[in-house]
C-alpha cells in the first residue's frame, strides 16, 4: 500500500510531485486518443460520399447520448424520458420553420436548445424531488404528455403526419440537399464538437466534480454542504439543452418532424446507445452510436424481420459481462494489457 | 501541533450548538423527547446511552437530517431549526455518520478534494478543470498527511480496509473545517489496533471548535470527554463528568452494566 509516497517525503508547500495529485491536475488533458473519433469522422466523409445522410444521423445520435450521459452517466440522473428534449428541440424548429418564422439553422438550434432546456428546467424542479423507480416513471410521464400534447393539437404540430418544411442554407450559403447530405454531415459534425467541447469542460469543471460526487454517494454531498438539488436542476437543464440541439439538428437534417421525436422509443434506444458504449466516460456515447447504427444497418438487411434479436442478445452480453459497456470493456482489456507489459 | 485552523467568530466558552424542547417522534415511537441541551465552543462532550436510546436520532435532528417534531435548534444564538443539512454545513456544523458514507468509487485524494471545493464555494464553477486549483489539492494533500493517509491517497476508497476507510470519513469532515463537529461512533467497527489512529486524530482536532462524539467505549469516552450525556429512551437521563457519571448507580445500572463496561 504505501509504495510510492513513502519513498518521497513531502514538503508542505508542494504536492504536485505526488501521484494522486498528479493524476487529479492532469485529467483533464487531451490525449491523443481522443483525436481518433474526430479523425474518423472526418475520414468517413471522403470514404463514405454516398452515405453522408446516415453518417449525419449517426452523429446527431451521438450528441443525443452525449446528452444522456451528462444527466445519467455523471450526475446520475436515472431517465427514460430524454426523448421529451429532443423532440422539444425538433418541434421548436420544425414549427419555426414551417410557419415561416425562422428557417436559419444556427439561431434555430439557439431555440432548440432554449426551448428543451426550459422544459427540463421545469420538470426537473418537480421530478428532481425524487429519484429511483419514481425519477424513472415521471420521467416518462413527462414524454407521454408531451406526445399526447403534439399529437392532440394536430392543427399546430400537423399530429401523426408531421411538418414538412425547408431550412434556409448555413451561413447563407450551404444549402441542405436531401441528395448530397454534404452540408448536414460537416454541419452536424461542426456542431457536435462545439457541444462536445461544452461537455467535456463541464465534466472536468469543479461542477462536474460534484455531479460525480452525487452519482456517487448523494447522501454525502448534503452532508459536506452541496446544494445537490439545485445542482441536478443545472444539470439537468444543461442536458435537456443538448438533448433539444440534437432533436433540432435532426430536423434541420431531414427537413421533417413528426411524434417519433418524443417517443418511448427513442428514449429507449438511446439509453441502449449509452449503455452499449459506456456511460459516464464521454466517448460511450461515440462507440455506443456506431455500434448501434451499424448494427441497426447490417442487421436488418440479413433478417429484415428480427434484427433486434441480435441487438438484444449483444445488450445482454453486456449487460452480463461488461456493465461498463464496451468502452469500459476495452478500459479492463487495456489495464490487464497494459499491466502484463509493465511486469514482464 | 498547531491547530489545523483558527476560529472563525466569537470566543471560547460561547454556547455554540443548543437545543431547546427537542423532540421527534416515528409515529407512536418517541425516539427523542424534550432535550434541552448545549455545546460549548471547546467542548468534548460524549454522548451515551443503550442502543436504540435516540443518539443518531438527536444527531439527525442537530444537522438537519430529520425535522424536529417539536422543539428548536440554535446555533451560536441563531434559530437554524428551519435550514436544510448543507445550510447547516455552510454555518460550521459538520458530521460523520456511523456507517460510512463516502464516495466508494473515487479515491482518497478525490473525496476530500470534493469538501475542500465546497467548502471554498467553488464546486459551482462550469468553466475551469478542477485539476487546475491546486491550493484545493495542496490543501488536501496536507490534511492527508496530517491523518495519515497520503500514502494511500491515490487508491479508490472501495479498495482500502474498513478502519483505514473510516479515516477518510473523518478526513471528508475535518476538511470542512466545522466549528460543531458531530462524531457518531468514529471508531465503530475498526480493529481496536487501528482505532488508536483514528481517536488520535479526534484528540488533535483545534481545541476552540465544540465536539460531541457518539461512542459505546468507555475507555474511549474517559479518555477524550469532559462532560458526558447519558441518553435513555430519547431523553436524558443524566449529565456531568466522565467521574461522576461513572459513580452514578442509576447510570451503572442502565448503561455500564448493560454493556459490560466500567
Amino acid at each position: 500500500m504505501s509504495d510510492v509516497a513513502a519513498a518521497k517525503p513531502m514538503t508542505s508547500a508542494g504536492f504536485a510531485a505526488h501521484p494522486a495529485a498528479r493524476v487529479l491536475m492532469r485529467r483533464h488533458r487531451l490525449h491523443w486518443w481522443e483525436f481518433i473519433p474526430w479523425l474518423a469522422a472526418i475520414a468517413y466523409y471522403f470514404a463514405f460520399p454516398h452515405y453522408l445522410g446516415f453518417g449525419a444521423e449517426l452523429l446527431i445520435t451521438v450528441l443525443f447520448a452525449l446528452s444522456l450521459d451528462l444527466a445519467l452517466g455523471y450526475a446520475g440522473i436515472i431517465t427514460l424520458g430524454q426523448a421529451a428534449f429532443f423532440g422539444t428541440g425538433a418541434y421548436a424548429v420544425g414549427m419555426l420553420a414551417y410557419y415561416g418564422i425562422w428557417t436559419e439553422p444556427i439561431g434555430g438550434l439557439v431555440v432548440a436548445a432554449l426551448a428543451a432546456a426550459v422544459i427540463g428546467f421545469a420538470s426537473g424542479l418537480v421530478l428532481l424531488r425524487t429519484s429511483g423507480l419514481t425519477l424513472l416513471m415521471l420521467t416518462l410521464c413527462v414524454t407521454a404528455l408531451l406526445e399526447q400534447g403534439a399529437n392532440m393539437a394536430r392543427g399546430i404540430t400537423g399530429g401523426f403526419d408531421g411538418l414538412n418544411f425547408t431550412i434556409a442554407p448555413v451561413f447563407g450559403r450551404f444549402e441542405f440537399n436531401p441528395l448530397f447530405a454534404n452540408t448536414q454531415y460537416l454541419y452536424t459534425l461542426g456542431v457536435l464538437l462545439v457541444c462536445y467541447a461544452f461537455v467535456r469542460t463541464l465534466v472536468y469543471s469543479p461542477f462536474g466534480q460534484s455531479l460525480t460526487g452525487i452519482r456517487e454517494n448523494i447522501l454525502r454531498m448534503h452532508a459536506i454542504g452541496s446544494p445537490v438539488r439545485r445542482r441536478l436542476i443545472i444539470c439537468y437543464t444543461l442536458s435537456a439543452a443538448l438533448a433539444g440541439i440534437a432533436g433540432g439538428l435532426s430536423a434541420q437534417t431531414n427537413d421533417y418532424v413528426n411524434l417519433a421525436t418524443l417517443s418511448l422509443d427513442r428514449s429507449a434506444t438511446v439509453l441502449i446507445v449509452l449503455i452499449l458504449g459506456g456511460y459516464g466516460r464521454l466517448y460511450g456515447a461515440f462507440i455506443g452510436a456506431v455500434v448501434y447504427l451499424v448494427l441497426e444497418h447490417f442487421l436488418a438487411q440479413i433478417y429484415p424481420t428480427a434484427w433486434q434479436l441480435g441487438l438484444g442478445l449483444l445488450l445482454v452480453l453486456i449487460a452480463l459481462f461488461a456493465r461498463n459497456g464496451i468502452l469500459g470493456l476495452g478500459e479492463t482489456l487495456w489495464r490487464r494489457y497494459g499491466a502484463r507489459r509493465g511486469a514482464s | 501541533m498547531a491547530p489545523l485552523w483558527g476560529p472563525a467568530w466569537g470566543v471560547m466558552s460561547e454556547t455554540r450548538l443548543e437545543t431547546q424542547a427537542l423532540s421527534r417522534q416515528f409515529g407512536a415511537l418517541k425516539a427523542v423527547q424534550g432535550i434541552n441541551f448545549k455545546l460549548d465552543a471547546g467542548a468534548r462532550h460524549a454522548l451515551i446511552g443503550p442502543n436504540g436510546a435516540g443518539k443518531t436520532t438527536f444527531i439527525n435532528l442537530l444537522t438537519g437530517v430529520l425535522p424536529p417534531s417539536q422543539g428548536r435548534v440554535l446555533l451560536a444564538g441563531r434559530d437554524i431549526t428551519a435550514t436544510t443539512q448543507a445550510e447547516r454545513v455552510k454555518l460550521g456544523v459538520a458530521r460523520t455518520f456511523q456507517i460510512n458514507r463516502l464516495f466508494r468509487g473515487l479515491s482518497v485524494l478525490e473525496n476530500v478534494c470534493m469538501a475542500i471545493t465546497e467548502r471554498v464555494g467553488s464546486a459551482g464553477s462550469m468553466f475551469y478543470p478542477a485539476g487546475r486549483r491546486t491550493d484545493v489539492i495542496d490543501e488536501a494533500m496536507e490534511l492527508l498527511q496530517t491523518l495519515k493517509l497520503a500514502d494511500i491517497a491515490r487508491h479508490r476508497v472501495s479498495e482500502l480496509p474498513y478502519g483505514r476507510q473510516r479515516l477518510v470519513e473523518l478526513a471528508i469532515t475535518i476538511a470542512l473545517k466545522p466549528e460543531v463537529l458531530l462524531l457518531d461512533e468514529p471508531a465503530a467497527g475498526v480493529p481496536s489496533a487501528e482505532s488508536h489512529i483514528i481517536l488520535d486524530a479526534v484528540e488533535r482536532l483545534p481545541a476552540h471548535i465544540a465536539v460531541l462524539i457518539i461512542e459505546h467505549d468507555m475507555d474511549v469516552v474517559f479518555r477524550f470527554a469532559k462532560r458526558v450525556t447519558v441518553l435513555v429512551s430519547g431523553a436524558i437521563f443524566a449529565e456531568g463528568t466522565p467521574r461522576e457519571i461513572e459513580a452514578n448507580p442509576q447510570v451503572r445500572e442502565v448503561y455500564l452494566g448493560q454493556a459490560g463496561h466500567a
